[in-house]
């Protein structure tokens, strides 16, 4: 291996002359560059006729250090100067990162683009809202441009995929209600209270709300990350120009999937909530399945089925919509895509959240207690 | 262009198969030092394949492969690290790292290999890339979502440029570009190579290139290069599809162009 570079300073007289020696190139300069930086005597030449190799950042080096002192460089190779004309030909006012804004224009200007992204994001949800109406109407009435394939597909990875995810969660958090009411409610000798509990609360609100979270959580994500990348990869213009409209073939399927899938989703989380609670109640609070199942019936009103079946498709439409909205929002990069999909997921589950809380204060007041 | 120069790059009983599908079968092909090699051949041939398997991206079934007299397969991994300092790739959409700016992109491998540049210099270095690369001095901030699609080729040149490499891999540079922005590239390469002395391996469809740029061009086909020479000396050639390829009216208008007007060697 050649020397690394380096540089001494010969002092002639009044005149300082620098002497490199080595490989200027990237690999050999090591510290030189600070080095070269901390020197603040007088040089009048740079000798260069030492140097084994240069490129084009020793040439730079060389050519900003000349500047900066008004030196003279002798002993310079054929390629040496071809190097140093060509960085200095292309020494010009370049600028390599935007303009740093003072900290309080920053603060104003990001709070200025947050509330104009807020407001953005809704007027084009309902935009987005509208387009989606009007596509629907279009489907009603030309049905056969319903893409049916489309929709069974879809229909297997938003339900049947999760059957799984959702049977696991639903049956553990069954149990979990089942055990800590049961040591709240023993403290009033009411245990066998437990099974009202389970009952009704699964069926009113948790086992619809909990459907909505997963997914929300695995098909909202996949939404946004799917269509964000046909976004991305001109996927969604080139369906336009051919005259395909996205949302009757990209948003329409999902929707229609989530809308159907939910209510399905959701009966069958509150029936494995109410089993797993079941078996709780079997094994510790000695409460016979029978015996359960007929104190379901006593106690669960027809309209608590309701409630939970009439809250799904509506959280379905808001998971499907969030999900494709966002997706339809990616420009630019892949970093984009990630982004667009939290702000999916985390919309979703806030907008079932809030329209939960509608629905409980609704339903009270038409008087389904 | 000195045919005794030492060898760049060697590759000796190449052989890349995917399944069933023989992508290269025994190739040999030299590239000599300081030249621009331009790679042909049909489409499914199996260019890109053999830039991707001389700078390590796929591993062949068989042969071997020396850059500057080291080997590039079963090497230890040290001295391939060091290997890749030593070129520079230009992919053929550019590549670039979608969430830094230009001169981020350009900063990356000095970073990587280089940590001990000062932030100073480093921009220093990005801005003179920059404009070395034939991109406007206010392209540095910029993202690449922002540039058209060949300002992306030329910041995935300058990125490739940015270690001062000896060896300069091009996936077709030319290709998607207007014919004015398309000659103002291959001008671009030409100087580059010739001032910081690049080996430059080319693979490119432009035939207006290969006559402009190109000291030697290669042709693959039927899994092998069939042919290596100058743009004259393959014209001699009878294989059908070197016949087909520059003797077709493309390759006709190529040539009586850079007859016309005869291209500066420098």
């Amino acid at each position: 291996m050649t020397d690394m570079a380096d540089f001494i300073i010969e002092q002639t007289g009044p005149e300082a002359q620098l002497r490199f020696t080595g490989r200027l190139t990237l690999s050999g300069l090591g510290v030189l560059p600070d080095r070269l930086d901390a020197l603040h005597a007088p040089v009048h030449e740079v000798n260069l006729s030492g140097v084994e190799r240069m490129d084009t950042v020793g040439a730079w080096i060389i050519q900003r250090f000349v500047e900066r002192t008004g030196a003279k460089v002798v002993g310079a190779s054929e390629d040496a100067v071809r190097l140093m004309s060509l960085v200095h030909a292309t020494e010009r006012d370049v600028r390599v990162r935007p303009e740093p804004a003072p900290a309080v224009v920053r603060v104003v200007s990001e709070i200025g683009e947050a509330t104009l992204l807020a407001w953005q994001t809704l007027l084009g949800l309902i935009a987005f809202f509208g387009s989606v109406l009007i596509a629907t109407w279009d489907l009603i009435r030309s049905p056969r441009r319903i893409r049916i394939d489309a929709v069974v597909h879809r229909f297997e990875l938003v339900g049947v995929k999760a059957l799984g995810i959702i049977g696991l969660m639903s049956f553990l958090i069954g149990i979990v209600i089942a055990q800590q009411g049961a040591v709240q409610l023993e403290q009033f000798g009411a245990e066998v209270l437990t099974v009202n509990l389970i009952g009704r609360i699964t069926t009113r609100e948790l086992g619809v709300l909990m459907t909505a979270i997963m997914v929300a959580g695995r098909s909202g994500s996949a939404f946004a990350a799917q269509i964000g990348t046909m976004k991305l990869t001109e996927e969604i213009d080139a369906m336009r120009t051919i005259g395909v409209s996205p949302i009757e073939a990209l948003v329409l399927p999902r929707m229609l999937a989530a809308i159907i899938m939910m209510p399905l989703l959701g009966f069958y989380a509150t029936l494995i909530s109410i089993i797993g609670g079941g078996i709780f109640c079997w094994v510790s609070l000695e409460i016979p399945p029978i015996t359960f199942v007929q104190r379901l019936q006593e106690v669960i009103p027809i309209t608590d089925l309701w409630v939970g079946l009439l809250k799904a498709p509506v959280f379905g439409a808001i998971i499907a919509m969030t999900g494709c909205f966002q997706g339809m929002q990616v420009s630019g990069n892949a970093e984009e895509v990630g982004l667009k999909t939290t702000a999916a997921v985390v919309q979703a589950i806030f907008l079932v959240i809030v329209l939960d809380a509608f629905f409980a204060v609704f339903f009270t007041q038409i008087g389904w207690i | 262009m000195d045919l005794n120069n030492p060898i760049a790059i060697r590759i000796r009983g190449i052989t890349n198969a995917f399944g069933d599908q023989v992508v290269h079968q025994e190739l040999d092909l030299d590239v000599r030092n300081g030249e621009i090699l331009g790679v042909v051949g049909g489409s499914g041939t199996g260019k890109s394949v053999l830039m991707r398997t001389i700078i390590g991206l796929q591993q062949p079934s068989a042969g071997e492969i020396e850059i500057f007299g080291d080997p590039m397969i079963g090497g230890d991994p040290e001295q391939q690290l060091d290997l890749r300092r030593r070129w520079g790739v230009m992919f053929q959409g550019g590549a670039l790292f979608s969430t830094l700016t230009v001169a981020e992109n350009i900063q990356v491998p000095l970073r990587e290999f280089y940590p001990q540049l000062g932030q100073t210099l480093l921009d220093e270095i990005a801005a003179y890339k920059v404009i070395m690369a034939g991109l406007p001095a206010n392209a540095g901030p910029k993202y690449p979502s922002e540039l058209s699609g060949g300002m992306k080729k030329r910041a995935g040149l300058a990125r490739a440029l940015a270690l001062d490499p000896q060896l300069l891999f091009l996936d077709e540079p030319t290709a998607g570009l207007d014919p004015i922005a398309a000659a103002a590239f291959d001008t671009l390469t030409r100087n580059l190579s010739r001032t910081l002395g690049l080996t430059v391996f080319l693979i490119t469809h432009d035939l207006d290139t290969l006559h402009a740029v190109c000291d030697r061009v290669a042709v693959l086909a039927d899994h092998k290069v069939v042919a290596v020479g100058t743009i004259s000396e393959l014209l001699a050639s009878d294989h059908p599809w070197i016949q087909a390829y520059f003797n077709g009216p493309r390759g006709r208008a190529a040539s009586a162009a850079v007859a016309s007007q005869p291209v500066r060697k420098a």
